[in-house]
């Protein structure tokens, strides 16, 4: 058409990818650099860290984190915040720790895990129906709900205790090989038997058991339509409404799906720590949005995902383990916890000195 | 062959907003097929009607018809699902989501488990942008990612991927320079000539009467008359919208006399890779606009002489003194005077939820301290009052949150603000954009008394009539660098756009036989 080629148009030259993608991405990049200087400082200290028993016990540790963390992300990319994350961990662990029957029963524990998974989707699908329906700022609503969780973590266990089945605590917290029958891969195995058996002799279940959640629930989760809307209406939800977007739905499954990813958290923790108690998931609240943050999720809503906030996760719980093995007084781990979060956010803000536009700092 | 009916029809349709009457027994009524103008002064009910129609508010009474049928939308979606797609004034677009996800954020193409198929999603988005003349446009950038006019278009296609019956840009082309409205032009057409219908809103008297086929007028929420294109003259058309005869639209240039001194000069300055060694000078007294095409710097070289940007290199004088201006505060302060009226009211140029008292005095609130470091309140009150007054803002108290008020009050208190800085130097980033005709004309004859004030103006608009008719002087940059100065009768449109697209000047003029 003439007068479309006589209509010139200003083009954005095609960027490079490679440069597109870190322009992108650039805050879940610092955040795997600042994963992978801890753990290299976690190995100049301590030369046995790659082996099975040490690699299996890092990954139980950052688990519960990570969970928790990632069930902030779905909230957080709405542009709201859940403070009842925490909240529903601990109910979760109480819940459990409650109902499990003094049995390595296997139908008792299949129940008890679906008891809990079921209260605490409900929990966060009534945190998502009151900040829609209700109208109201979801950090007073999670506030408010956080407050009634606990209370009720407080009355299924007043007392920390109860018994937790060794077989459902192994099963999340030993590593694939120590389940498996010592004769599966023969006497003295070589090949491909040798490898499988190192392979599973290696990985945590707790692993396995998080790589399934990712395939099951959140990859689906992110890449339907209803993942894409959750992000849409943290980008601008009036703009979302008139696209056709229904935001009460897609708001709604981001709180339900952070509760239902609290409480594995909640039902991980219960394995690792074989016990029960109505505050053990207090911390992880705010645990959860300092890894949001490092790893890259506005705070604002929008933009950021998940592959951060497990970088994140892991390279916070990697602290104690460095203050361990330097022989600091484990007491200062918060203090080196702050560092390590300001540090981060601060690279993550760095890049404003490139800024050359001041007005765009501001928007 | 029978008539079809109206493709799109609103009877009598009345809504309030509070005590504000938004719409009086309007009737609008839309044929299949042709392009139809809504225009009206601001607050003159087109939005609301629009509104109405497009299923995002309701009417208070009234009747809505799609097809001949009664209508009973109730959401943007339903509306959509109708036929009826709007493109609304405030881009509606997700700045970090892709171009692709953005336009099939209501339906991506998914598989049966309801992942969205990301392949389909991209090339259905290069399908479109192929169909629509686009190609250019890649849809796997994120929207934050491309310039504001690229995302106009993006915005339009997405409204035509629905399959619109009748599509309704609202002032959609008003963020756009003259090359990139041609393109949007060119598809209204072929949308026109496949059968379905545009309504097409603009404060752009000379796009109306280039495009439209109807014309239908509104005035205080009533429609005050339809017409064919070209039935009436734009004299009564213009009257019409205001209710009144508007009398010249630019207050009258004063003649070109003797060389002025000048208050503002800069030489070779530079902003890589955006502006390349400029050298102009501003008198007193004097508006000196700049033009070009979209994108060609006009707004940084306007940035780089307010402070915002960093890494500037080159010279800047003001009453022959050299200055080093590095930041806002720096460029506002007492001896340097300098006033940038930003482009975007609603982000840079106000705080929305404070009062228009307060956004008018934010500017100068550290000259109406008294002795205690407090506001004095009297010198404050007798300020705004005097602001209100000098610009005519339409509001009841001093006390309303600026939000409240329609986009051309909004704009002059964004101006009044400046002009109680008691400036030397206007910097004017596109202060009538998105203004109806009779506050545009308010603001041109307002620009003319500050530069008589013996003030310097830099006046950078998209709109080339405001160029012509009130500039002593045009600047038209192409890439970055001054391309060419016009003075006089030389500043015509034609030798703006034939610069702007960077046309080296022909020698000889053309002679009507040669054509």
């Amino acid at each position: 058409m003439a007068a479309t080629q006589t209509a010139r148009m200003q083009t954005t030259p095609a960027m490079p990818r490679l440069r597109r993608f870190a322009l992108r991405h650039y805050r879940v990049i610092i955040a795997y650099v600042i994963l992978f200087a801890l753990l290299a400082i976690t190995i100049s200290l301590n030369d046995r860290f790659f082996t099975p028993p040490v690699i299996t016990s890092t990954v139980n540790q950052s688990m519960t984190l990570i969970f928790a963390g990632v069930a902030q992300t779905t909230v957080v990319i709405t542009g709201g915040i859940d403070l009842s994350v925490g909240s529903i961990i601990s109910m979760s662990n109480s819940l459990a720790s409650a109902t499990f029957l003094d049995t390595d029963n296997t139908l008792n524990i299949i129940l008890v895990v679906a008891l809990v998974l079921v209260v605490a989707t409900l929990a966060g699908l009534i945190n998502g129906l009151i900040v829609v329906y209700g109208r109201l700022q979801p950090i007073i609503v999670t506030l408010a709900t956080a407050s009634i969780y606990s209370g009720i973590a407080l009355y299924l266990r007043p007392r920390p205790g109860g018994y937790v089945p060794s077989v459902y605590a192994d099963l999340l917290t030993k590593r694939a090989g120590q389940l498996l029958p010592e004769t599966l891969f023969g006497e003295n195995p070589v090949g491909i038997s040798a490898f499988f058996e190192s392979l599973t002799n290696t990985i945590p279940m707790s692993l396995i058991l998080l790589i399934i959640v990712l395939l099951v629930i959140w990859i689906p989760f992110r890449r339907s339509q209803l993942g894409m809307w959750v992000y849409a209406i943290g980008n601008n939800e009036a703009a979302s409404y008139m696209s056709g977007v229904n935001v009460k739905l897609a708001k709604i499954s981001a709180y339900t799906l952070s509760g239902l990813l609290a409480g594995l958290a909640g039902l991980f923790l219960t394995a690792q720590t074989q016990s029960g108690g109505a505050d053990t998931g207090a911390i992880f609240t705010l645990q959860s949005i300092a890894v949001v943050v490092l790893g890259g999720t506005s705070l604002f809503g929008g933009s950021g995902g998940i592959a951060g906030t497990v970088a994140a996760a892991v390279a916070l719980r990697l602290i104690p383990t460095i203050l361990f093995f330097a022989r600091i007084n484990p007491l200062q781990q918060p203090l080196w916890e702050g560092a390590v979060i300001l540090l981060a956010v601060s690279a993550g803000a760095s890049r404003i000195f490139m800024v050359r536009n001041r007005l765009d700092t501001m928007r | 062959m029978a008539d079809k009916p109206p493709i799109l029809e609103a009877l009598g349709v009345n809504k309030r907003f509070g005590n504000t009457i938004a719409l009086k027994d309007a009737t609008f009524v839309c044929q299949p097929g042709s392009i139809h103008a809504l225009v009206g002064e601001n607050g003159a009910g087109k939005s609301t009607l629009i509104k109405i129609v497009a299923g995002v508010v309701s009417a208070d009474s009234g009747m809505i018809k799609i097809d001949g049928n009664v209508s009973t939308v109730t959401s943007p979606s339903q509306a959509a699902q109708q036929g009826i797609l709007p493109v609304f004034q405030e881009l509606s677009l997700l700045p970090e989501l892709t171009i692709a996800e953005n336009i099939f954020i209501s339906n991506a193409p998914q598989n049966r488990l309801g992942i969205i198929n990301r392949k389909r999603l991209k090339q259905s988005a290069e399908a479109l942008f192929a169909d629509l003349g686009l190609d250019q446009i890649d849809p796997t950038s994120l929207v934050k990612e491309i310039p504001l006019a690229q995302r106009q278009l993006v915005e339009i296609a997405k409204a035509v991927s629905h399959d619109p019956k009748v599509l309704i840009l609202d002032e959609g082309t008003s963020a756009l320079a003259v090359q990139d409205v041609k393109i949007v032009f060119e598809f209204i057409r072929r949308m026109r000539d496949q059968g379905r219908s545009v309504i097409f809103i603009s404060h752009r008297m000379s796009e109306v009467e280039e495009i439209a086929d109807m014309l239908t007028i509104f005035r205080d929420g009533e429609d005050v008359g339809s017409f064919p294109m070209g039935s009436i003259s734009h004299e009564e058309m213009v009257q019409l919208m205001i209710g009144r005869k508007l009398e010249q639209v630019f207050p009258p240039k004063p003649a070109p006399g003797k060389p002025r001194t000048p208050i503002l000069e800069v030489e070779n300055l530079s902003w890589e890779p955006t502006l390349h060694s400029i050298s102009l000078s501003v008198g007193k007294g004097e508006i000196v606009g700049l033009g070009g095409l979209d994108g060609q710097g006009q707004a940084e070289l306007l940035f780089a002489l307010f402070g915002v940007l960093r890494g500037v290199h080159g010279t800047v004088r003001i009453h022959g003194q050299e200055v080093n201006i590095k930041t806002p505060s720096a460029a506002t302060n007492k001896s340097n005077r300098i006033a940038l009226i930003p482009e975007d009211r609603k982000t840079e140029g106000l705080i929305l939820p404070m009062s228009v008292g307060d956004n008018s005095i934010m500017a100068i609130i550290d000259r109406l301290i008294n002795h205690f470091g407090l506001v004095n309140n009297q010198k404050e009150r007798s300020t705004i009052q005097q602001m209100i007054e000098q610009m005519q803002v339409k509001v009841s108290s001093p006390r309303t949150p600026v939000r409240s008020l329609s986009g051309g009050n909004q704009q002059k208190v964004v101006i009044g603000k400046w002009l109680l800085t008691d400036a030397q130097i206007y910097l004017l980033h596109d202060p009538t954009r998105g203004i109806d005709v009779g506050t545009k004309q308010e603001i041109y004859q307002l620009i003319r008394n500050l530069a008589d004030k013996e003030t310097g103006i830099l006046f950078f608009s998209t709109e080339l009539s405001e160029l012509v008719g009130l500039c002593d002087r045009v600047l038209v940059l192409y890439e970055g660098r001054i391309f060419r100065e016009l003075t006089g009768s030389d500043i015509n449109e034609t030798n703006i756009v034939a610069a702007a697209l960077g046309l080296q000047q022909t020698k000889q003029p053309v002679t009507p036989q040669e054509i």
